[in-house]
């Protein structure tokens, strides 16, 4: 998901009569619907909003394995655990799959990646929030995962083709996430009265951040207009937010769990759900890094990086010496070889 | 400084089709690109055959040159089968 927060941008100013032809055909081809593909000429804030996007949605899939990794030790049966393993390793493959198209614009993995270390970039607010019972589990498949695929359905059809391409294959598999978090639901709002109140107690607790994964509301999204005309972004956050409404409150009644809002309640004139505020201010403290788990997510990131820091030496040990040839790094000893063969 | 080099991968769906590509990977030898592929694009039997390149190996066509490249090729309709008239009556042609 998760692309909430990257509605500021640096308009690019382009000057000269022949960059405005180009820039007018770039429009017309997007306003056509046409993909714009990696080597495609394409204007530099189009570059810089869709690495932003891109990158800010690779991140929150990685940093959204700490929450859930969180329980993969305590799940409650094996089953369970196979199925949260699963899910935890698809959020690393779906930040693979985004990483790798955020790079088909010119900006290297590395530097993505320091970008997060280094706090400089952007994820998603929901996963600063923690993972205090199991039910939670439950609760981010179906509130957050859903959500997630509110906002993502309408990204497979993005006008820049290697970012759509990932969102066909992560939304795929992101309906699996949700149907697994439902499921979690059912189970316990069908089961003791202390595992009842545990779902609620989820719900309760996640509503309210799960609505807030829409972002701002339009009126205070400034570049939205840009993004839209661009078909990077296809619904505004309200009508995203609301969809989002409309199709879960009927699940949460299934559930015989009550949403945690007083102003809930279904306009039949609309055929949509009246509902109440998100505390903004929450959110804008979350995005601040004032959040639950900001501080911890991130130390987590870093020290899981730096532990790994062994692994990536040792991989690139083996690779140079089986294979010196090959192996760029073993610049010197490839060097010699050519030497020896010449 | 860790030295991954970027693979793209390849990957054959079932046999009888082409391998297709479907992404990329930071991989330090071919091996280990090999596996990573696997671990991020075949995670619900999406393929039966790997292909990883190095990125930096592959030339490709650039997009400026695409109308010289192939406009020539949308003017020659008499490629197509269907730009020839066959008279009512005749089968099997």
């Amino acid at each position: 998901m998760y692309s909430q927060a990257l509605d500021e941008r640096d308009g690019s100013t382009d000057r000269n009569g022949a960059v405005e032809a180009v820039n007018a055909r770039f429009e017309e081809r997007v306003a056509a619907e046409e993909k714009v593909e990696p080597n495609d000429w394409m204007p530099e804030a189009y570059r810089k909003t869709l690495i932003r996007q891109i990158s800010q949605h690779a991140h929150s899939e990685i940093i959204g394995m700490q929450p859930e990794g969180n329980w993969i030790t305590r799940a409650p049966s094996l089953r369970r655990k196979a199925i949260l393993l699963a899910k935890v390793q698809d959020e690393a493959g779906h930040g693979l799959y985004l990483y790798a198209a955020a790079e088909t614009l010119g900006i290297s993995r590395e530097e993505l990646v320091d970008q997060l270390l280094e706090g400089r970039a952007k994820y998603s607010s929901i996963f600063n929030y923690p993972t205090l019972t199991w039910a939670d589990i439950g609760a981010i498949g179906w509130l957050v995962d859903g959500a997630a695929i509110m906002n993502q359905i309408p990204l497979c059809r993005c006008s820049y083709g290697p970012y759509a391409r990932a969102m066909v294959r992560i939304c795929k598999e992101e309906s699996f996430h949700q149907r697994q978090g439902f499921e979690i639901m059912v189970t316990l709002s069908r089961g003791t009265d202390e595992q009842k109140a545990m779902a609620q107690d989820a719900l309760s607790r996640w509503w309210w951040p799960a609505l807030m994964m829409f972002g701002p509301h339009d009126s205070e999204s400034t570049h939205s207009d840009t993004s839209m005309r661009w078909k990077i972004k296809r619904f505004t956050n309200d009508e995203l937010r609301q969809k989002f409404v409309d199709v879960t409150v009927p699940q949460a009644e299934f559930l015989g769990l009550r949403v945690p809002d007083d102003e809930l309640r279904f306009d039949s004139s609309t055929g949509h759900y009246v509902f109440g505020e998100p505390d903004w201010d929450e959110f804008k403290a979350v995005l601040r890094g004032e959040g639950p788990c900001n501080a911890q997510r991130l130390a987590h990131r870093r020290r899981s990086h730096d532990d790994g820091a062994w692994v990536r030496e040792a991989a690139e040990a083996h690779a140079a010496k089986k294979s010196p040839v090959d192996h760029e790094q073993s610049g010197a000893t490839r060097r010699r070889v050519a030497q020896d063969r010449s | 400084m860790i030295n991954e080099k970027l693979w793209e991968v390849f990957i054959r769906s079932r046999n009888g089709l082409h391998h297709a590509h479907v992404g990329s990977v930071h991989a330090v030898d071919a091996e280990m690109a090999v596996e990573n592929a696997r671990d991020v694009y075949t995670r619900r039997g999406e393929g039966v055959s790997i292909w990883v390149v190095p990125s930096n190996a592959i030339v490709a066509s650039d997009p400026a040159d695409k109308d010289e490249l192939f406009e020539p090729a949308l003017t020659k309709v008499y490629r197509h089968p269907t730009f020839y008239e066959i008279p009512d009556g005749v089968a099997n042609i």
